[in-house]
């Protein structure tokens, strides 16, 4: 797949490898919770709990926003599969069209070839 | 071999095509720019859809129509205007069927060595202009697996277990 996909994917899979983030995601999915709430839930300190929503932001799985001292987590707007199936299908559609523009190159390159005989005839 | 298509999503409001083709630029963008070659591939068969007619008139300002539908009574028309028009190399046209605000396209042609890398970059208006268009795309390619799926399953029972 693309490059950016690629990038995208790779973040997602290294923010996916891990039982806690995992475990938030399934949390947030449920309701937003803030980093405290997370820390207290999964039984962690306040700093370990910041790294885990640290990777999940950079993958784009979760969104943090601060309110005053509280910051709170959400699923981020980009899920991985809509973003992937989104792509892969827009793909499907041009790649269906440009296989039947390839017949037409192929057609129009041996209608040149052949006409290109016939001057030369 | 088959050349790869590839999609990016450039930024919130951009998405670009790539894809190498045999043959040289003029020939490739003959094919874009004469109605009766564009009609032979922009709707492929696998899509399910009828493309009853294709006006274009590529010169800057022109304009063109697509009119697509399996009966006069229900139709779907796709038109614009080119905007810029440099042959064998650049094509930008807009596409206005959803009023103002719809999509720029620019398509380029670039030959080396007989072939030629083809770049389609739409550039949508908003985030969700281009998210709407994914949904649209996505819909048509859905409606192609339905169909797909109905023919193997026609083709199992056709078949059968001996």
């Amino acid at each position: 797949m693309v490059q950016y996909t690629r990038a995208r994917l790779d973040a997602s899979f290294a923010a996916l490898s891990d039982a806690t983030r995992r475990g938030v995601l399934e949390q947030l999915g449920r309701s937003d919770a803030s980093i405290t709430d997370l820390a207290e839930k999964f039984h962690m300190t306040l700093t370990g709990m910041k790294k885990h929503v640290g990777v999940l932001e950079q993958s784009g799985l979760v969104t943090t926003e601060k309110l005053g001292r509280v910051r709170t987590c959400k699923l981020g707007p980009r899920r991985l599969e809509e973003e992937t199936a989104w792509l892969e299908r827009y793909r499907q559609l041009w790649d269906a069209r440009f296989d039947e523009l390839d017949k037409v190159v192929e057609e129009l390159k041996r209608k040149e070839r052949v006409d290109g005989r016939k001057k030369r005839e | 071999m088959k050349n790869r298509t590839t999609v990016e999503r450039k930024s919130e409001r951009e998405v670009v095509v790539t894809r190498t083709f045999n043959g040289p630029a003029r020939i490739v963008f003959e094919a874009w720019t004469k109605p009766e070659l564009f009609k032979q591939w922009w709707v492929p068969k696998s899509m399910g859809m009828f493309l009853r007619s294709c006006e274009m008139d590529v010169r800057v300002g022109g304009r063109y129509r697509l009119v697509f539908g399996h009966d006069a009574s229900n139709t779907d028309e796709f038109f614009g205007r080119y905007i810029e028009v440099t042959p064998h190399s650049r094509l930008v046209w807009t596409n206005d069927e959803g009023g103002d605000g719809g999509p720029v396209t620019t398509v380029t042609f670039e030959e080396k060595g007989g072939k030629t890398l083809l770049v389609l970059h739409e550039l949508y208006p908003s985030k969700e202009a281009l998210d709407a268009a994914g949904t649209g795309a996505a819909e048509i390619m859905s409606e192609t697996f339905e169909q797909l799926d109905e023919l193997l399953v026609n083709l199992g029972a056709s078949v059968g277990p001996s």
